[in-house]
């Protein structure tokens, strides 16, 4: 069974993704400072909130000249990008901060809470997927499928209000945001993890359907595939047979599906942060896109970007590893 | 061969969970925290966009952090805090003269000298500064220290509420002077003279402070003092009743849910805040004297009150509220339809198709515009055009974002809001005055009234108390005669607060009531 990894191959594949993703990115880019430049809201007016309201047209045209958005959108876009590439993204303006710090304080936490839904979605779709398929239209298969279905068209954002008014007004057994109780200063384990439960649990419900559904349909077919019936012919146990056979090429869907679900797990991550108050770059995202926050909007977005390019390069990599059959043409 | 593949995606999953957690560290995370039993915990609607005073935070004072030269007491009336003594006013009202207090040292230490103070002014004043509240430093000529104690600030014209801007907080300049002054550390992680030092600023969830053990006032007894930022109003009513927060800003309705709750006071702050329909002069019909005074003695403003405040608030008859010393007694309007309808009639606006009345073939209608999502202007809106409709005059309510509005203000009326405490000088004068008619978001009306005028310039010049009264008197009079805008109401401002704490007070608020006003106005000089 061992075998050495085509690394090779392997290589090839990811330089040709590299290459790929430098005109994508730059289209990404422009097409955010257009999309951005061409919305109603005014970056001045967002900067300067309340006190604009009062503040005299020469004050606000100061402004409008110091934040550097009197420019033409290319040009804005130009300066943009060759200082990003020598390593300066800019300063945020609405949060009155470098963007790369913005980004350093918040990534983390966007990360932590988006791969812990990943994996709780990956291992409980599996189980369930796995459980489901094996007695085909039995009660279990019924009750989890339909549930399936159900969470997945209920939006993430209302899971997120559901959860709070549940375990945190009704029950009272958890926090109903933040990272840390109110009032705390110090981020220990023990307080992240206990506010982590709610935005986590809701975010891998909601990613849940499609690996339940997957892992049902990929693990059902391979138990009428012929190798799995010959094990079973063979008089294997039937707990070896669905691991040991069955699983092992219906997850294969599964892995493409890890690539193109994140995306949405980004998408449903900046929701059920902004429901939880969760202090990662959700809260950034909307507030750079509402203010017309260049800099921080195109770095959000570049990153964004890479996280759905890094996942279907992953994916194909581990799809080319896993069955050799389909190699890294890619 | 699927076993590489499994443990690819194990590795790969462990790896993203050790980088996260060396990682963690949460925005504007700081020091320690402290005991529970000397602290306090508020829920407030608002979040600062920074903490830095060069960029307008804490400017009308109460900025926790930082001191201003000068301070407001619970009456509203000036007291020195970084300055020794109230400034000393000569050249005619032109040249003012502070002498510092001795021996107060920022935070980290250093001493606070009069450098500072030039700083922060010269600062805010330079135009590479993006503070969007320089307009209210306009009559600043120069600020200059003669000595470590004593700072002088050269006025371009005599202004008799100058004093009164000097409550704005004073930064260091060994800290602030060597960073970038708008996108610097400074702005996420202060450092002041004030009676509170800020822990940590967790961007969207709360602003954590610990008194500061050496502030010249004497240390605060409430040694932790957190304000949650909680936007959604029912949520900070939960809280408040779940015993995590200690008190909270609440709308009328919430706040009378604490009414039979003996373990919480609920305070009523009297304010400035008043809202108010801009009628453009550029407008036919709403520019019109006859439509503009109709609408000023035709509209319902006790029912407002009653029913849109729920109580909580007075009718308004201009931007100083009934119970202020500078109100002028008589200027009320009495709510007569009749008379206004009458008014009306007599001006040749007569009633046309479906009772709307017409003048010349100009039908008296026209638009009203509200900010989209605020459910207090929209609500006044829609009872102003059902009153304006009583009078034959058809009123469109529209909502939008000032985006929206801004390019139709020149014709469209709008709900609009304001209101500054300190001195009827600061929002008089920016809207009444003609000159200032479009210009930003001032005189939103395009009002033009040569007597205003000349008495809004008498007002802000002279130092006696008495003619200033006289000037404002005569503005509060010509409003009844002429008026560019309906002023509806003004609303108070509603917190409840535990009980613990004894008998708090409130201070005279603004409309643009952030983390400065409510009874934590003044948290350093709670009990524990």
């Amino acid at each position: 069974m061992s075998r050495r990894l085509p690394w090779g191959p392997m290589a090839r594949l990811t330089g040709r993704r590299i290459l790929f993703a430098v005109p994508v990115l730059a289209a990404v880019t422009f097409g955010v400072f257009a999309i951005a430049a061409a919305s109603p809201f005014d970056p001045v007016k967002a900067y300067a909130g309340t006190a604009g309201l009062t503040a005299s047209q020469h004050n606000l045209d100061q402004l409008r000249a110091n934040l550097g958005v009197d420019q033409a959108l290319p040009a804005r876009w130009w300066d943009w990008l060759t200082s990003a590439l020598t390593g300066d993204l800019g300063d945020s303006a609405v949060l009155r901060q470098p963007v790369a710090e913005v980004i350093g304080e918040r990534l983390g936490w966007s990360v932590l809470l988006a791969t812990t839904a990943f994996l709780i979605a990956i291992v409980l779709g599996t189980l369930l997927g796995v459980l489901a398929a094996r007695r085909q239209g039995g009660w279990l298969d019924r009750a989890v499928t339909s549930l399936a279905y159900t969470l997945e068209a209920a939006p993430p954002f209302w899971l997120g209000l559901l959860a709070v008014w549940l375990f945190s007004l009704e029950l009272g057994v958890l926090p109903a945001g933040g990272l840390t109780d109110t009032g705390t200063t110090t981020v220990t384990a023990g307080q992240v993890a206990s506010h982590l439960v709610l935005p986590a649990g809701v975010l891998a419900v909601s990613q849940l359907p499609w690996f339940v559904l997957y892992v049902r349909q990929g693990v059902g077919d391979a138990l009428d595939e012929d190798p799995v019936r010959g094990a079973r012919a063979r008089g294997l146990a039937p707990r070896t047979v669905l691991f040991g056979h069955a699983l092992r090429s219906g997850t294969l869907p599964v892995l493409t599906l890890i690539g193109s679900r994140v995306p949405e797990l980004i998408t449903g991550a900046l929701l059920v942060e902004t429901v939880f108050s969760w202090p990662g770059i959700a809260a950034a995202t909307v507030q750079a896109a509402t203010s017309v926050d260049f800099p921080l909007l195109a770095a959000l977005t570049v990153l964004a970007t890479l996280a759905v390019l890094a996942g279907n390069w992953a994916a194909d990599l581990l799809y080319g590893v896993a069955d050799p059959r389909v190699g890294f043409d890619g | 061969m699927a076993r590489p593949a499994r443990s690819a995606i194990a590795g790969a999953a462990v790896t993203a969970l050790a980088v996260t957690a060396a990682a963690c560290a949460a925005p504007g995370d700081g020091a320690k925290g402290g005991d529970a039993d000397s602290s306090a915990v508020v829920g407030i609607a608002y979040e600062p966009d920074s903490l830095s005073p060069l960029l307008g935070y804490g400017k009308d004072g109460n900025s926790k952090i930082f001191d201003g030269l000068l301070t407001h007491d619970a009456d509203m009336k000036l007291r020195p805090a970084l300055a020794a003594a109230l400034p000393k006013v000569t050249d005619g009202g032109r040249t003012y003269t502070y002498r510092l207090r001795d021996g107060v040292k920022f935070s980290d230490g250093k001493p606070f000298t009069s450098k500072d103070v030039v700083f922060t002014y010269e600062t805010i004043l330079d135009e590479k500064t993006n503070n969007a509240s320089r307009t209210e430093l306009d009559a600043v000529k120069d600020v200059e220290a003669t000595g470590d104690d004593t700072v002088v600030f050269h006025l371009k014209y005599p202004y008799a509420p100058f004093a009164e801007r000097t409550v704005l907080p004073i930064a260091p300049e060994h800290v602030a002077g060597r960073q970038d002054v708008n996108n610097g550390e400074f702005t996420t992680k202060p450092i002041g003279t004030g009676p509170y030092e800020l822990v940590k600023w967790s961007k969207g969830e709360q602003l954590v402070f610990k008194a500061n053990p050496g502030y010249w006032g004497g240390a605060p007894k409430i040694k932790n003092f957190t304000m949650a930022i909680v936007k959604d109003d029912d949520v900070r009513a939960t809280r408040l009743r779940s015993g995590d927060l200690d008190g909270a800003i609440l709308p009328p309705n919430l706040a009378k849910t604490f009414k039979g709750d003996a373990a919480k006071k609920t305070y009523t702050a009297k304010t400035f805040d008043y809202r108010v329909v801009t009628l453009p002069t550029g407008n036919k019909v709403a520019g019109d004297t006859a439509i503009r005074r109709a609408l000023d003695i035709g509209v319902d403003r006790r029912t407002m009150v009653d029913r849109i405040l729920e109580g909580a608030g007075k009718a308004a008859y201009g931007p100083v509220p009934t119970d202020s010393p500078w109100f002028t007694k008589g200027t009320e309007r009495t709510h007569d339809v009749e008379k206004a309808r009458k008014l009306l009639d007599r001006a040749g606006w007569k009633t046309g198709d479906g009772g709307v009345r017409e003048k010349d073939g100009v039908r008296a209608a026209f638009p009203l515009w509200y900010l989209t999502g605020d459910k207090l202007r929209q609500d006044h809106a829609l009872a102003y055009a059902s009153d304006a409709k009583k009078l034959g005059i058809d009123i469109k309510v529209e909502s939008g974002t000032w985006e929206v509005i801004e390019p139709r203000m020149p014709k469209d009326a709008v709900l609009a809001g304001g209101g500054a405490p300190a001195d009827p000088d600061f929002d008089q004068y920016t809207l009444l005055k003609s000159a200032l008619a479009g210009d930003g978001f001032n005189n939103m009306a395009w009002y033009e009234n040569a007597t205003v005028d000349a008495a809004l310039e008498d007002a802000r010049r002279s130092g006696d108390r008495a003619e200033r009264q006289a000037a404002y008197d005569t503005i509060q009079r010509e409003l009844v005669k002429d008026p560019g805008y309906t002023f509806l109401t003004h609303i108070d401002h509603l917190y409840v607060v535990d009980e613990r704490f004894g008998d708090l007070t409130t201070q005279t608020e603004p409309h643009d009531h952030g983390l400065a006003s409510g009874p934590w106005w003044n948290v350093e000089d709670w009990r524990a």
